[in-house]
C-alpha cells in the first residue's frame, strides 16, 4: 500500500461516496433507522405529546403537564390492569421457561422422527395469534365449550365450568393460551443453546461420576444460562405489553377483571376515544420496560466481556 | 418497431379525439375537466356485520347497484364487526382518513361532534317527508340544534323467550314484574333451562339490559340537569342487591362472559329459556325452521313470544340500540355521501331494507309503525313501537358526549358485572359513582 502511494505521489481521492467506510455505514444502517423512526420513536413521541395534553378524539387538547398521569393513577381500573399485566407475565414466563426447558432437554435426545417432532412443536408459535385464540376461545365458550363436554363426559364435572365468566379462571384462561404459545418459542432457543455445550463436557462430567441431575445443574445450566436470561427478557416484554392474546379471549372482561396495559389503553383510546389517557396508560408500561431493557443490555455486555 | 414518444401520442390522441368530438388525452388536458368516467364519485360504506344476513345481501346484491344506477356513485360496502366501528372512526379521524359514511351506534355520534359534517339538511327533509323523528332520534343524532348523525334503524329490544317452557311452571303470561321474573327463571334454571343474560362489554344487549333494569327500580347515573352524578342511592343499591340473587337464582352464570351473538346461540340450541335480544332470535328460527327445533320435535319458532323487560318499583323502561350513519369531516366526498344517504331514505328505497329486517329494526319516524310488514307476523307486532318507548342512556338527564362516554366504557353494566362476582352491593354502586363522576365533573 505505501508502495503504491508512494509510486502515484498523493493519495488517490475517494470518488465514490460508498468506498467510505463511514458512508457505507450509515448507508446501510439507514433503512434500520428510517424503520425505528417511523413505527417506534415517532409514535413513542406522539404518545408522550398526547399525554401531557388532554386531547379526545378529533378535539385537539391542551397543555395539562402530568394530570393525566395523576387521573390514571387514581383510576381503580388502571390499578387492576398493572396487577394483571404484572402477575400474567410473572406467571407465564415462570411456566414458559420451566416447560420449555424440560421440552428443549427431551428434544436434544436422539429419537425416532426428531426432525418432525421438533418443527411440529412450533405449530402454537408459528399460528397466527388471532387465529388460535380464536380456537381457544371456543373451546372456552360458556355456553359450548368442547372442554366441559370432555370433563362431564368422563365424570370429572356434572356443571358446566365459567371459564371466561369468573375473573381468575378468565384470568387463568388467558396465562394457559400465553403459556401455550409461548412454550416453543423457549424450547426451540434453548435447544439451539443445548445443542452448542460440547457432549465432551458432559462426558468428563460423567466420567468424573457426576449423575445426570448433577450433570445438569453444574454443566448444562450455567453454559445454559446466557441464552436463558436472553430468551426471559425477550419474552418478559412481549408478554406485558401483550394485546390480542387478551382481546380475542375476553376483551379484558369479565368487568375489566383481565385487562392488561394495553388492552385497557385500547378501550379507553381507541374505543372511548379518550386519546390522551390511552396514551398515559400505554407509557405507564415505559419505566418497566426501560428498566427491564437496561437489565437486559448490561447482562449481555457482561457476558461478551468475560 | 413503432417508437411513441409522449409528444406523438398527445397529438394523435387529441387529433382522433377531437374528431370524435368527445376530448381524449389532449382535449382532456386542454380543457382540464375529466371525462365522465372518471368522475364517478365513490363513497365507502362502513356498517356493522348485520344480525339479519339478508339485509347486507340486499345492500350489496341489489341496493347499491341501484343507487350507483341512480346517481352515478359507486358505494364500497365494508362490513365489520359492532365493535370495531367505533376504533375504525377514531382511527379516520385521527389520522384525516377513511370511510365516507359510518354506522354508529346509540349516542355515540356525540363523541364525535367535532369531526363531523352536518347532516341537517338531510335529517330535516327526511323527517319533514316521513312525518317527524321520535324523540330518541334527535336524542342520539342531533346537538344544539344541528345533526351530526343521520338516525337510519331502531334495534327492538324485548325478551325473547319460550312459550311452552314459561307455561309449564306457572306463567301462562309472561312475568310483569322484576320480582314475577326471578320466580319464573328460578323454577326453570331448576330444570336446567336459565334465563340468558349478556352482561360483558358488548354494544348491545348488556346495557339495552342493565340501564332499563336500574331505571325501573328508580336509580339514574345523573340527575334532570345532567350534570349530578345521582346513582349512588337507596334504588340503585336495591336493584344491585336484587341482580346478585337473581342472577345466582335465574340465570345461565357464563352470561358474564357472553358478547351480542353468545346469548342468540344459547337460545336457539335451546340450553335458555329467556334472553334480552332484538327480534335475531326469532327472524333466524323463521329462516330456517327446520334447523332450529324443540326438545319435542316441534318447530322452535312457534315456541318463541316476545315481550319487554319486566317493570320495577319505578315502572317499566327501555332502551333500544340505535343506528345512526355519520359522514366524517375528513371525507372528501362529504356531498357524495350525502346524496346517498338521501336517495336510501327515500320511502321506496327504505321501505327495501326495511321490509328485509323483518321487524329486527324499526323505522326512524312513526311512520313506519303503520307498515303493513308489522301485519304479517304477530310474533313481530310488539317491535313496531320500539321507536317510541325506549330511553337514551343519560335519562333522565339530557343525553350527549359524557353520557356517550358513561356507554363506552360500560360503567353501569359494569357495576351488576362487579356485584356479581362478589363486590358487595353498596361498594359497587359506589365504584360506579366515583367512575361517573370522572366521567361527568372532569
Amino acid at each position: 500500500m505505501a508502495t503504491m502511494q508512494a509510486g502515484s505521489g498523493a493519495p488517490r481521492p475517494r470518488t465514490r461516496l460508498l468506498e467510505d467506510e463511514r458512508w457505507l455505514a450509515f448507508f446501510l444502517l439507514m433503512p434500520t433507522l428510517i424503520l425505528l423512526g417511523l413505527f417506534i420513536a415517532y409514535p413513542f413521541a406522539k404518545g408522550i405529546l398526547l399525554s401531557v395534553t388532554n386531547t379526545r378524539v378529533g378535539v385537539p387538547g391542551d397543555y395539562v403537564g402530568l394530570a393525566i398521569f395523576e387521573k390514571i393513577w387514581n383510576d381503580g381500573i388502571f390499578r387492576e390492569a398493572a396487577w394483571n399485566t404484572i402477575l400474567y407475565t410473572a406467571v407465564t414466563t415462570v411456566f414458559k421457561l420451566a416447560l420449555g426447558l424440560w421440552l428443549a432437554l427431551l428434544l436434544n435426545r436422539h429419537f425416532r422422527g426428531k426432525a418432525f417432532i421438533r418443527a411440529f412443536i412450533l405449530l402454537p408459535f408459528i399460528i397466527p395469534t388471532v387465529l388460535s385464540t380464536f380456537a381457544w376461545k371456543w373451546m372456552f365458550d360458556p355456553t359450548f365449550s368442547v372442554l366441559n363436554w370432555m370433563l362431564r363426559e368422563i365424570g370429572v364435572i356434572d356443571q358446566r365450568i365459567n371459564w371466561l365468566g369468573d375473573p381468575d379462571l378468565a384470568m387463568g384462561c388467558i396465562i394457559a393460551v400465553n403459556v401455550w404459545r409461548g412454550v416453543p418459542f423457549f424450547a426451540i432457543t434453548l435447544l439451539a443453546g443445548l445443542q452448542t455445550i460440547s457432549p465432551e463436557l458432559h462426558e468428563a462430567a460423567a466420567i468424573d461420576g457426576a449423575n445426570a441431575r448433577q450433570r445438569f445443574i453444574h454443566v448444562t445450566w450455567p453454559l445454559l444460562l446466557p441464552v436463558t436470561m436472553v430468551v426471559v427478557l425477550f419474552s418478559v416484554i412481549q408478554t406485558f405489553a401483550d394485546f390480542q392474546l387478551v382481546y380475542v379471549l375476553t376483551e379484558g372482561g369479565p368487568a375489566n377483571a383481565t385487562h392488561l396495559f394495553a388492552t385497557y389503553a385500547y378501550q379507553i383510546g381507541v374505543r372511548t376515544g379518550l386519546l390522551s389517557e390511552g396514551a398515559a396508560i400505554s407509557l405507564a408500561m415505559f419505566p418497566v420496560l426501560f428498566l427491564v431493557v437496561i437489565f437486559q443490555l448490561l447482562y449481555i455486555r457482561r457476558v461478551e466481556t468475560r | 418497431m413503432l417508437r411513441v414518444t409522449r409528444r406523438n401520442l398527445l397529438k394523435i390522441s387529441g387529433t382522433g379525439v377531437v374528431a370524435a368530438g368527445t376530448g381524449g388525452l389532449a382535449g382532456i388536458l386542454a380543457t382540464g375537466i375529466a371525462p365522465a368516467y372518471a368522475q364517478q364519485k365513490t363513497v365507502h360504506w362502513l356498517r356493522w356485520n348485520d344480525f339479519v344476513p339478508a339485509s347486507d345481501e340486499l345492500l350489496r346484491k341489489s341496493l347499491l347497484l341501484e343507487a350507483e344506477k341512480a346517481l352515478g356513485i359507486k358505494v364500497n360496502f365494508e362490513t365489520v364487526n359492532g365493535n370495531d366501528l367505533q376504533p375504525r372512526i377514531t382511527a379516520g379521524i385521527q389520522s384525516g382518513a377513511g370511510p365516507d359514511l359510518i354506522m354508529l351506534f346509540n349516542n355515540h355520534p356525540h363523541l364525535y361532534l367535532a369531526s363531523l359534517a352536518d347532516l341537517s339538511d338531510v335529517a330535516e327533509a327526511v323527517g319533514k317527508a316521513q312525518g317527524g323523528f321520535y324523540d330518541i332520534s334527535k336524542g342520539n343524532c342531533s346537538s344544539g340544534g344541528k345533526w351530526m348523525a343521520m338516525p337510519f334503524g331502531i334495534i327492538g329490544a324485548m325478551l325473547a323467550y319460550r312459550k311452552s317452557w314459561f307455561e309449564e311452571v306457572g306463567y301462562k303470561t309472561f312475568p310483569k314484574t322484576w320480582d314475577e321474573y326471578r320466580d319464573a327463571g328460578k323454577k326453570l334454571k331448576a330444570k336446567g333451562r336459565p334465563i340468558g343474560q349478556t352482561m360483558g362489554h358488548s354494544f348491545g344487549d348488556p346495557p339495552t339490559f342493565s340501564y332499563p333494569y336500574l331505571w325501573s327500580f328508580g336509580g339514574a347515573e345523573v340527575d334532570e340537569s345532567g350534570k349530578k352524578v345521582v346513582v349512588n342511592s337507596k334504588a340503585a343499591i336495591d336493584s344491585v342487591k336484587f341482580m346478585v340473587d337473581f342472577w345466582k337464582d335465574a340465570h345461565d352464570e357464563g352470561g358474564l362472559a357472553w358478547d351480542d351473538s353468545s346469548n342468540n346461540r344459547a337460545f336457539l340450541s335451546g340450553t335458555i329459556c329467556s334472553t334480552l335480544n332484538g327480534a335475531s332470535i326469532y327472524i333466524a328460527s323463521t329462516r330456517k325452521p327446520e334447523q332450529y327445533q324443540t326438545e319435542k320435535g316441534g318447530l322452535m319458532k312457534d315456541d318463541i313470544l316476545h315481550a319487554p323487560l319486566p317493570a320495577g318499583p319505578a315502572g317499566q323502561f327501555g332502551f333500544h340500540t340505535f343506528q345512526s350513519h355519520v359522514v366524517p369531516s375528513y371525507s372528501k366526498n362529504q356531498d357524495a355521501a350525502k346524496a346517498f344517504l338521501t336517495w336510501l331514505h327515500t320511502d321506496a328505497n327504505y321501505e327495501k331494507w326495511f321490509t328485509s329486517q323483518k321487524g329486527f329494526s324499526t323505522g326512524i319516524t312513526a311512520s313506519w309503525e303503520k307498515h303493513k310488514m308489522w301485519g304479517e307476523d304477530p310474533v313481530m307486532t310488539p317491535y313496531a313501537v320500539a321507536g317510541r318507548l325506549g330511553r337514551i342512556p343519560g335519562y333522565p338527564g339530557p343525553t350527549g358526549p359524557k353520557a356517550a362516554e358513561v356507554l363506552s366504557k360500560y360503567i353501569v353494566t359494569d357495576m351488576y358485572a362487579k356485584a356479581i362476582q362478589g363486590m358487595p352491593a353498596e361498594d359497587a354502586v359506589k365504584w360506579c359513582e366515583n367512575e361517573l363522576v370522572k366521567v361527568y365533573q372532569t
